[in-house]
This record gives structure tokens, C-alpha cells and sequence, in this order.
């Protein structure tokens, strides 16, 4: 998750004080993690300095929280082409399973039981995100969906390759 | 306590073997997941476990009492006074309201038809489909018919609800509707549930999964 992006973000949808930017950061992005207050403020002077955001009315008072900030054309830009450029589609996210695959047939060590280890360690975490998504609200539910789609994209992943298991040892007897 | 188990199950659809030595055992109120190819004999497995197929070797035990011996007159009162069932098309009866058709297996069991309704009618709110007990199949949607269907499985308080690919038919969101009503409802009545299902995030909801494969049952070991 790239805070300095979403911070910018909350910023196109209003003016915001430091304090406002953590709540509703930690309401909707941080998943348990809240933000800490020295990295909103370092992430916004950086902001700052970049000429992506500005600070906008100083209210009266002393302290940060009464900055209120406001995004620039050039943030504003940021966040739009942020937005609409895909995130890389990561082709190589299974390189350590297939790696470990491949290496215990070398190795003639029982790679399809390290499969089904693997499978039971995905379900259990199947299991666990799925008790976040029937205890949780919709924000918890949408981001259990997410991690649900993907354990089980690559359950699929693992499934196939264990039917295709001979033919790979074969080939890799023949190396 | 066991509810209900496999020992050493083998089966055969003549020169086919679906299940060789198949053992699996669940306990009562747990919820457990059968996973596996096409193929596997997870759906076989079920139907033995079920008193619907008589394994050509082995033993079914439910509660403690050997079933696969029984008489198939045995084995159908079994099935109509202690098992339910959901399957992955509701099946229901096409020409029944769908309150009779959640009344059907109290209705089957001896129940008279007033009290077998006044027994229905409460899963109607429970299951969010309220109004709806006079329509007919026909007029029900794929997710309604199946949550008709489950609560027909789970009216006449069973000891074992057996489901056979539950949200087969459905979209990922109403399937995932099916579920948390399958999976809350029985938990409330303490009801054991045999879950046959090759959709990873089906068996996510159950308490445990295990995996037939070649006719065999592979418990997971977690790391």
C-alpha cells in the first residue's frame, strides 16, 4: 500500500487536517496497522515539498493538527494517472513454490507432499480470512475477498501441477 | 462423539473403482469439507455415507450403529428421519409451494400437514426469504430455490445434513449467502454437516477439510 499516494488521494476528495488523514486512512487502508502520526506529517511535509500538496488556512491554535492541507494540480495529476494504471499483474508470483517444486523432484525428495502441506497451510488461511469476512463490516469483507480470490487462484496452481507432477519429473530425470 | 464415519470403504460402478479404502470419520456438530477432483468419488463417498450407496466392502457407522447392513427400507427411514439433504440444483418439487416443499420431509415422517407448515414457516424469516413460502420453484431465483432447498434440509432437525456441491449453481455472492445461512444455521441446531464441494472457498467455511484422491481420503497436514 503506497501511503504517500493515498494520502494524496483523501486530499482529491477534500481539504484535510493531519488528524482527519489518519482516521481515514486507518478506517479504510490500514487492516490493524494503524498509521503512525510522525508518518502522516513526515509524508505530508514531503508532499509539501514536492509541490503536491499545499497547506492551505492555518486555524488558530498551536501544533500540526491545525493545517489544514490541500492538493495541488500536480497531485491532483499524480493521483489520476496513479489510478488508472494497472498494478503489475506479478507473473512471478509463484517462483518459490514452483522453485521448491521443481528442486524436490530433482532431488527426488516427495514434492506432491510438500504440495499438500502447502494446499492445507492456504486453507487454513482460507479459513481464517473467511471468519474476518462472516464476524467483519465490508471493508474487512472486500479486503478477505481479495486474499480469498488470490489463496485460491494459486490452490488451482497447485492442483494442476500436481496432476502434471510425472510429466514434470520426467522431464527433469531427462536434464 | 462421532456422528457419523467411513472405515476402509470400497466401491466400484463395475470394472470402475470409485472408492478404495476410503476412511473418514465426523464428529458431532463439526463441519466438514470433502474436496477433490472430478472424479475423486467425493460425491460416492457421500451417497455411502448417506445410506443412498451400499459399499462393496467396508463399513458405514452412524451414531455408533452400523448402517450399511441395514434393509433399504432400513436405510430410507434413516435417510428420511435423521439425515437431510441439499444438493447442488434445490430439487425441489416443482409442483409444491415452497413452505410445502420445506415441510416435505416432516410432512414424509408423519407430521400433520398443519403443524408440518406452522414448523416451516419460521425459515422463511430466518433464511431472508419472507413472502415468498407460496411461490412455486418457477418463481423462485437459483439463490432463493437453494436457501428453499436448505431449509428443507435442516427442518426436521437432522443428525447429519449432507450437501452435495451446495453452491454449484450459484454466483460467487449468493453462493457465499448460501453458506454463512448453511453454515450459521446448522451450528444453532448442532447439526453435523458432510460438505462436498470442489470450490476452495466453499470449504473454507467448514471446520475442517479433507481431500479424497484415487477413491482415498487424504486428511490435510498443516505445516
Amino acid at each position: 500500500m503506497s501511503v504517500p499516494m493515498t494520502l494524496l488521494g483523501l486530499l482529491e476528495r477534500e481539504p484535510s487536517h493531519g488528524y482527519d488523514l489518519k482516521r481515514d486512512y486507518d478506517t479504510f487502508f490500514s487492516r490493524g496497522k494503524p498509521l503512525p502520526f510522525g508518518q502522516v506529517y513526515a509524508t505530508l511535509g514531503r508532499l509539501a515539498r514536492d509541490g503536491k500538496i499545499v497547506v492551505g488556512e492555518v486555524e488558530p491554535g498551536v501544533g500540526p493538527e491545525r493545517k489544514r492541507y490541500v492538493i495541488t494540480e500536480r497531485g491532483a495529476t499524480e493521483v489520476e494517472s496513479w489510478l488508472t494504471e494497472p498494478v503489475e499483474a506479478e507473473p512471478n508470483l509463484q517462483t518459490v513454490l514452483f522453485t521448491k517444486v521443481v528442486l524436490a523432484l530433482m532431488l527426488g525428495r516427495p514434492a506432491e507432499e510438500y504440495l499438500d502441506v502447502q494446499r492445507a497451510t492456504h486453507l487454513r488461511r482460507m479459513q481464517e480470512l473467511t471468519e474476518i469476512k462472516r464476524s467483519g463490516n465490508l471493508v474487512d469483507t472486500m479486503l478477505a475477498d481479495h486474499g480469498l480470490f488470490h489463496l485460491e487462484a494459486d490452490l488451482h496452481w497447485i492442483d494442476t501441477t500436481v496432476a502434471r507432477l510425472d510429466a514434470l519429473r520426467t522431464m527433469v530425470a531427462q536434464r | 462423539m462421532t456422528a457419523i464415519e467411513a472405515r476402509d470403504v470400497a466401491l466400484s460402478f463395475g470394472e470402475t473403482p470409485a472408492l478404495r479404502g476410503a476412511t473418514v470419520s465426523v464428529a458431532s456438530g463439526e463441519i466438514v469439507a470433502v474436496m477433490g477432483p472430478s472424479g475423486s468419488g467425493k460425491s460416492t463417498l457421500l451417497h455411502c455415507l448417506a445410506g443412498i450407496l451400499v459399499p462393496d466392502s467396508g463399513e458405514i457407522h452412524f451414531e455408533g450403529r452400523r448402517i450399511d447392513t441395514l434393509s433399504e427400507t432400513e436405510r430410507s427411514a434413516l435417510r428420511r428421519d435423521r439425515f437431510g439433504f441439499v444438493f447442488q440444483f434445490g430439487q425441489l418439487v416443482p409442483e409444491l409451494t415452497a413452505e410445502e416443499n420445506v415441510a416435505l420431509p416432516l410432512l414424509l415422517s408423519g407430521v400433520k400437514r398443519g403443524a408440518a407448515l406452522a414448523q416451516a414457516r419460521p425459515w422463511f424469516d430466518r433464511l431472508g426469504l419472507t413472502g415468498l413460502g407460496r411461490r412455486r420453484s418457477g418463481e423462485l431465483s437459483g439463490g432463493q430455490a437453494q436457501r428453499v432447498a436448505l431449509a428443507r434440509g435442516l427442518v426436521a432437525r437432522p443428525g447429519v445434513l449432507f450437501a452435495d456441491e451446495p453452491t454449484g449453481a450459484l454466483d460467487s455472492l449468493t453462493g457465499e449467502q448460501v453458506m454463512e445461512l448453511l453454515v450459521t444455521s446448522a451450528r444453532e441446531q448442532g447439526t453435523t454437516v458432510v460438505l462436498v464441494t470442489h470450490d476452495a472457498r466453499v470449504a473454507a467455511y467448514a471446520d475442517r477439510q479433507v481431500i479424497v484422491r484415487d477413491g482415498k481420503v487424504n486428511a490435510l497436514v498443516h505445516s
